[in-house]
């Protein structure tokens, strides 16, 4: 590799990225040759245009989460279940697997659940996150979490918030889902405490009420 | 995750060039919900990520007369909702529904599906994709193969093909359309994947600086389509074995077939032997079942996997037979 | 001397009725703060380097780099060069960095070189001739022991035939007592013939671990008119707790530590603490609101606990987090011992048990571990058992909800099965017919037997194995049966009574979503007569009264009966304040539905609050405590029985198995809140579908690792895989008076010998080991050949 080549000086190459050595950096093969790099901050030359690069160091970014809007400087790599937690204190996505395997960390973005543990914050920017935390109004439980309780859905706990969103999101789709719309959309999700019975008697009692 | 810097092109071009000519220094980010994995098991450690997310012209599914074209950023949830796609290749959709879980569906495209790189505990564990341990020793064929392949194995490469949805694309006839340096190409969807034969060689025909456009689906086939997955949990499980099939029917007699297996083989695995068995046959349970016995007749399962044959037999005659009668469930 | 009695059906207003979890609502809002969930000022992220070898020595360590990280805050050796590992995954180096990127970055900085030793991670029967007798124990192996959940009257037997390496120190008996030796054990010690020459013994992988005979078993076996002989077995199982295990610490000053711990044992973690951190337990503050999941495996501290405190130390005192990822979380955080056995049992042909042989092994890890306790629950008169442990590589085991019920259940109750099967008879027929042998819990078997049955529509539904079969889709019956002691561990308590009527309860128990606060706010309201919401009950922190540690179903009994001892008093008191006013004796007066008035006379009454207000200026504390022999009777018990069955269909053309129903009929002597006993319940047969059907912890021979340490290869049962699910707790006369039992072990023993005897009943043979997985039970079937 040419680590003396001028071109490869990447401009977002900053000393506060700690994780990797600049000179491991620029140990990118091929880039060399697919991207003449061009003078000038956090972009590159890309067919015949300017794209912005961000990171490998930290980038500032803005959410809105909840309907409202957090801010924080965070590296490309942190995750939007890790942002949520550890930045802005909203808790209540769990991080269990890490790896979009258990559904603990349930998230809406554009009212769609994924799993934040496999989205990047970067990424998320811009659209619409609700998280579990949303869901209380004024004090008072919504009628889903109304179900839970009553119907004793949850033991240890941590995996209840992932549960509630993808309970939400398949009753938002299906008001009153038959046990296939059921099947589908809470596959989703593990418990270990074996709460399913519980969850079952809420989604049996949500849905003949409509929710 | 090691650090890594993110860029976003908004043009396939952009994309392209973006990416590096060789593997280790880019990744491309779509869904993400495989990348991401790799990332933070350190099987990938991309020095740039390109997110092609923002490419519009990735994006879509339209029908016409001349077929189905899905942009590469369809999402899973897309093919399983989609109208058309329901009515005129139910197989399809059924495929898409059955894979994963919601959540997946929503985030995971299907250039990701086709490009996710193998469940092989030993490649996620790092020991590589043709997994030895540091001394040389192949680990496979001496470890715990119960989930590798049984067809297609006697090279050092012994993961099964991931996707459960490309079996079906295969029974499809779907075509892959890829865009890099050197422009655009098409090919059958079954030459995608490859058996790599050394470690720097990966599992798909795709360069490093190669994207993923779109697939494209023949019209409507005049043919008896079914996908069949076995699976040891209800749903969110990786399957034991995966068949598809797609019956061209003459009268009451098999024209033409096609029989593709997944989670058998390195590579989606078209079995001509069980094409030919059905050939100029009726459809039912006895010619079914030769084909079935057909499709593994080669078959050489590792020490721990002879089970798999057993269910792979099962996956392509339940297939057959849910074509025949009346294909998507 | 005030009545602690429990109150008779009559006179209870919430005991043993369905009450609503109080944990709840800040559950399903995503309020509850576990300690994963806690952020404290200044936190510093700490991630682990952990080793990849199953067996190997440590040769060289180099932090430098990590060290010269900026963010970087503190980098701890765990384990110096020349340190022996003896599984992969046990951690080498941990750092601790401004954030969770920065801390990786670090890690992967770090240079470790280790010579590789041989390793063994399998526990496949040993090989003929491999074992070696045992010989004088270490302190390490009666640890091993204890880690184990070696029943305390094994681990007294070997002490007597082999002796010690070493004569044990007080200070080592202590902690052998926290770990959960008895006296019988810390005697035999204390007794125990040295032998410091063994101490340097090599140790082949093979133990003899038991060896017992009762009866003539020789003699019953030949005479026996029907024998039947099987392999059964059930693998290494993690715990998987959702919550990783981990901890956050911090030094408010130079003397005190502030842990913040994911734990099942909150009082007991500052003792465990304070001797590797050389600081007085009682400058050792632990804290915890909610825990998500320990099933066993969160009673210590452990290394990586201690370490945050010691990495905190280096970072002035900074709080330092480690919570350990997913992959370590299952690869060393806690594994249930396997077991596996080649049994003879041998029968009249009338059925009547007569003869048991059997010769088993299994591994739990590094320690090796002991014999389940076989057979189980039927005291067969004349047995013969030997026990091989396996030690190995695979991590350390640890205790699984019910250590070693669930395992000899399988061993038990499966070859009790197939002699069933061979006799002809129904399995109902057969093991009701041996209940004379489960004393003295011959009667509640009988009883729950015909309830399980019943519930299940067994008669209608069993049938003499893989008849009723047509196509390949195929369904049949098992059951099984077990037992637990489930007696009260030592809890205290303190209830304050303020004067202007609220109260307040606390306790250093934990409630890990078994129901523990809301079962403790029964107990304190219905005894004082007031509504639950209007006490405040603060628990987990060790600035609370003691109370044990969370494990062997022993948390309802204490936390119960030491709550219900101080509401008592404290009610005697507030009686005595105010019984002037209301012109009675105190032993006249009652307190119910928010009043203190005279016992059939409603005109002469009080309001809680009127009446607290007769207290005076000052609260009243009094302390309840468990077990209090000055303040009779005993309010906990042990010994419970359960039933379960099992309904299953098999595909035998692909071998998967499905559970369509399962029953349990359970006994835990008085229920405080039935809601959430049923839901243990429930909770318990889910997990025990899980382990049935799917979990394995794999080991991969030439490398010694964990091939499926995440969740989607470590399969748990997910929420379509649980069928309809029915319950039946046994309450009421005959089972309430025997005071407060625990529940929180006994109904995860049977379903995996439940589930493989319906598996049997449905395809007509045995499927051997756990889980019953595609592979297994097609290999059982033969692997019939065509679709």
């Amino acid at each position: 590799m040419d680590d003396d080549d001028p071109n490869l000086k990447h401009p977002s190459d900053k000393q506060d990225n700690s994780g990797v050595s600049r000179r491991d950096f620029l140990k990118i093969s091929g880039i060399s040759v697919a991207v003449p790099l061009v003078a000038g901050p956090q972009a590159v030359m890309a067919a015949g245009q300017q794209v912005p690069v961000y990171g490998p160091g930290k980038v500032p970014m803005e959410f809105t989460i909840n309907g409202k809007v957090h801010k924080a400087s965070l590296e490309p790599r942190v995750t939007l279940l890790d942002a949520l937690r550890d930045q802005f204190e909203l808790t209540g996505a769990k991080r269990v697997c890490d790896r979009a395997e258990c559904g603990s960390c349930t998230v809406l973005v554009e009212n769609k659940p994924v799993y934040a543990c496999s989205v990047l914050a970067i990424e998320a920017q811009h659209k619409a996150i609700t998280t579990v935390e949303s869901l209380m109004q004024a004090g008072k439980l919504h009628p889903l979490q109304q179900a839970f309780v009553e119907n004793d859905a949850s033991q240890c706990g941590f995996c209840t918030p992932g549960f509630v969103v993808a309970c939400k999101s398949l009753l938002d789709k299906h008001p009153h889902p038959t046990p296939e719309d059921i099947r589908r959309g809470l596959s989703g999700n593990l418990c270990r405490c074996g709460t399913y019975a519980g969850i079952r008697q809420a989604m049996a009692q949500l849905s003949q009420k409509g929710a | 995750m090691r650090p890594f810097e993110y860029v976003s092109p908004t043009t396939k071009a952009q994309a392209v060039s973006l990416l590096g000519a060789s593997w280790g220094g880019t990744e491309i980010l779509a869904g993400g919900t495989d990348l991401l994995a790799l990332m933070k098991d350190d099987i990938v450690s991309p020095k740039r990520l390109v997110n092609i997310k923002n490419i519009r012209d990735l994006r879509g599914i339209s029908s016409s007369p001349q077929g189905l074209r899905m942009g590469a950023l369809t999402t899973l949830a897309d093919l399983a909702d989609d109208a058309g796609i329901k009515k005129n290749y139910p197989a399809l959709a059924e495929a898409a529904i059955e894979a994963a879980s919601p959540q997946i569906r929503n985030m995971a495209t299907l250039a990701g599906n086709l490009c996710q790189r193998p469940r092989c505990w030993y490649f996620r564990n790092g020991f590589g994709l043709l997994p030895k341990d540091e001394t040389g020793n192949e680990l496979v064929a001496d470890g715990d193969n119960r989930y590798h392949a049984i067809l297609g194995n006697e090279g050092p490469a012994k993961f099964v093909s991931p996707s459960t949805i490309v079996p079906v694309l295969i029974a499809y006839e779907a075509k892959i359309r890829l865009e890099g340096p050197k422009g655009k190409r098409e090919l059958p969807l079954e030459k995608f994947f490859v058996i790599p034969k050394s470690e720097n060689e990966r599992e798909h025909d795709l360069g490093p600086n190669e994207i993923v456009t779109e697939v494209v689906v023949p019209p409507v086939p005049n043919a008896k389509i079914a996908h069949y997955e076995i699976r040891q949990k209800d749903v969110f499980d990786w399957p034991l074995a995966v068949a598809a099939v797609a019956l061209k029917m003459q009268g009451s007699n098999v024209e033409s077939a096609r029989i593709v297996m997944g989670y058998v083989a390195p590579v989606p695995w078209m079995s001509p032997e069980a094409e030919q068995a059905l050939t100029a046959q009726p459809l039912d349970q006895e010619t079914a079942q030769k084909a079935a016995e057909a499709a593994v007749k080669d078959a050489k399962p590792l020490s721990h996997n002879e089970y798999k044959v057993q269910l792979a037999r099962v996956a392509v005659k339940r297939a057959i037979l849910k074509a025949a009668s009346g294909g998507a469930a | 001397m005030p009545d602690y009695a429990w109150p008779d059906q009559e006179h209870r207003t919430l005991i043993g009725k369905r009450i609503t979890r109080v944990d709840s609502p800040v559950k399903v809002s995503g309020q509850a703060k576990y300690t994963y969930d806690v952020h404290r000022p200044g936190m510093l992220y700490g991630k682990v380097l952990r080793c990849p070898y199953a067996h190997a020595k440590v040769v060289s360590i180099d932090t430098s780099a990590a060290e010269r990280m900026p963010g970087v805050k503190a980098v701890e050796i765990v384990q110096k060069p020349n340190a022996n590992i003896h599984w992969a995954g046990d951690d080498v180096v941990a750092v601790a960095a401004v954030d969770e990127p920065t801390a990786e970055d670090a890690i992967r900085a770090i240079q470790v070189e280790y010579q590789k030793l041989p390793h063994l991670v399998s526990d496949a029967e040993p090989p003929q001739g491999a074992t070696q007798e045992e010989g004088p124990l270490s302190m390490n192996d009666i640890d091993d022991l204890l880690d184990n959940q070696v029943p305390n009257r094994q681990i007294v037997e070997k002490i007597q035939q082999y002796g010690v390496t070493e004569k044990p120190t007080e200070d080592k008996l202590k902690s052998f007592k926290s770990s959960g030796a008895n006296d019988a054990v810390l005697n035999a010690l204390r007794e125990a013939t040295v032998h410091p020459e063994a101490a340097s013994r090599p140790k082949s992988n093979y133990e003899k671990a038991a060896a017992q005979t009762v009866g003539d078993p020789d003699k019953a076996m030949a005479e026996a008119e029907v024998v039947s002989e099987g392999l059964y077995g059930v693998p290494v199982i993690t715990h998987c707790c959702l919550e990783s295990h981990g901890t956050i610490s911090e030094w408010p000053d130079a003397d005190h530590l502030l842990t913040h711990i994911s734990t099942q044992n909150v009082s007991g973690i500052p003792g465990q603490m304070a001797e590797p951190l050389a600081i007085p337990a009682s400058n050792i503050h632990v804290h915890q609101d909610h825990v998500g999941g320990g099933f066993g495996s969160k009673f210590s501290p452990d290394r990586w606990g201690i370490f945050t405190a010691q990495i905190s130390k280096k970072a002035q005192g900074k709080p330092v987090r480690i919570m350990l990822e997913r992959d370590a979380e299952l690869e060393v955080a806690g594994a249930r011992p396997s077991a596996y056995a080649r049994v003879k049992v041998g029968a009249k042909r009338d059925g009547t048990l007569v003869a048991w042989q059997s010769e088993s092994w299994g591994t739990g890890g590094p320690g090796g571990g002991g014999m389940p306790p076989i057979p189980y629950v039927f005291t067969i008169p004349h047995q013969r058992k030997e026990h091989t442990a396996i030690r190995n590589n695979i991590g350390p085991a640890r205790a699984w909800r019910a250590p070693n019920h669930p395992q000899a259940a399988v061993l038990t109750m499966c070859a009790l099965d197939d002699l069933a099967a061979k006799l002809n008879m129904d399995p109902v027929e057969f093991f009701g017919k041996n209940l004379d042998i489960t004393k003295p819990r011959q009667d509640i078997y009988r009883e729950e037997l015909g309830i399980a049955a019943n519930l299940m529509g067994w008669n209608e539904k069993w049938h003499p194995r893989a008849q009723n079969r047509s196509g390949n889709i195929t369904r049949g019956v098992g059951l099984s049966l077990h037992t637990w002691g489930g007696r009260g561990h030592n809890s205290d308590c303190d209830l304050t009574l303020h004067p202007d009527g609220s109260v307040d309860l606390k306790l250093g128990s934990q409630d890990l979503g078994t129901g523990t606060r809301t079962c403790i706010l029964i107990v304190a309201a219905d005894t004082l007569g007031v509504p639950m919401d209007a006490i405040q009950l603060e628990i987990g922190d060790t600035t609370y009264p003691p109370s044990g540690g969370s494990g062997g179903s022993t948390t309802i009994g204490g936390v119960s009966s030491s709550t219900r001892r101080a509401a008592v008093d404290a009610r005697d008191l507030l009686f005595a304040k105010v019984a002037p006013t209301l012109d009675a004796q105190p032993d006249q007066l009652e307190c119910v539905n928010g009043r203190v008035g005279v016992k059939g006379d409603s005109h002469r009454s009080l309001s809680w609050k009127e009446a607290c207000a007769k207290l005076g200026a000052m609260p009243i504390t009094v302390r309840g405590t468990n077990p209090d022999r000055t303040k009779p009777p005993d309010l906990t018990n042990s010994g419970v029985g359960g039933v379960q069955m099992a309904e299953v269909e098999v595909d035998t053309d692909t071998g998967i198995v499905k559970v369509e129903k399962m029953v349990a009929v359970q006994d835990c002597g008085l229920v405080i809140d039935l809601k959430t006993a049923e839901s243990q319940c429930y909770g318990a047969l889910i997990m025990g579908i899980s382990y049935s059907l799917f979990e394995e912890k794999v080991m991969d021979p030439t490398t010694g690792r964990m091939l499926n340490a995440n969740l989607e290869f470590y399969r748990l049962a997910g929420f379509n895989d649980i069928p309809e699910l029915v319950v039946h707790m046994m309450t009421g006369k005959g089972y309430d008076e025997r005071g407060v039992i625990g529940l929180g072990e006994p109904p995860v023993v049977s379903p995996g010998a439940a589930i493989s005897n319906a598996v049997a009943n449905a395809i007509g043979v045995r499927v051997p080991f756990l889980p019953l997985t595609p592979d297994r039970v097609l290999a059982a079937l033969g692997q019939k050949a065509g679709a």
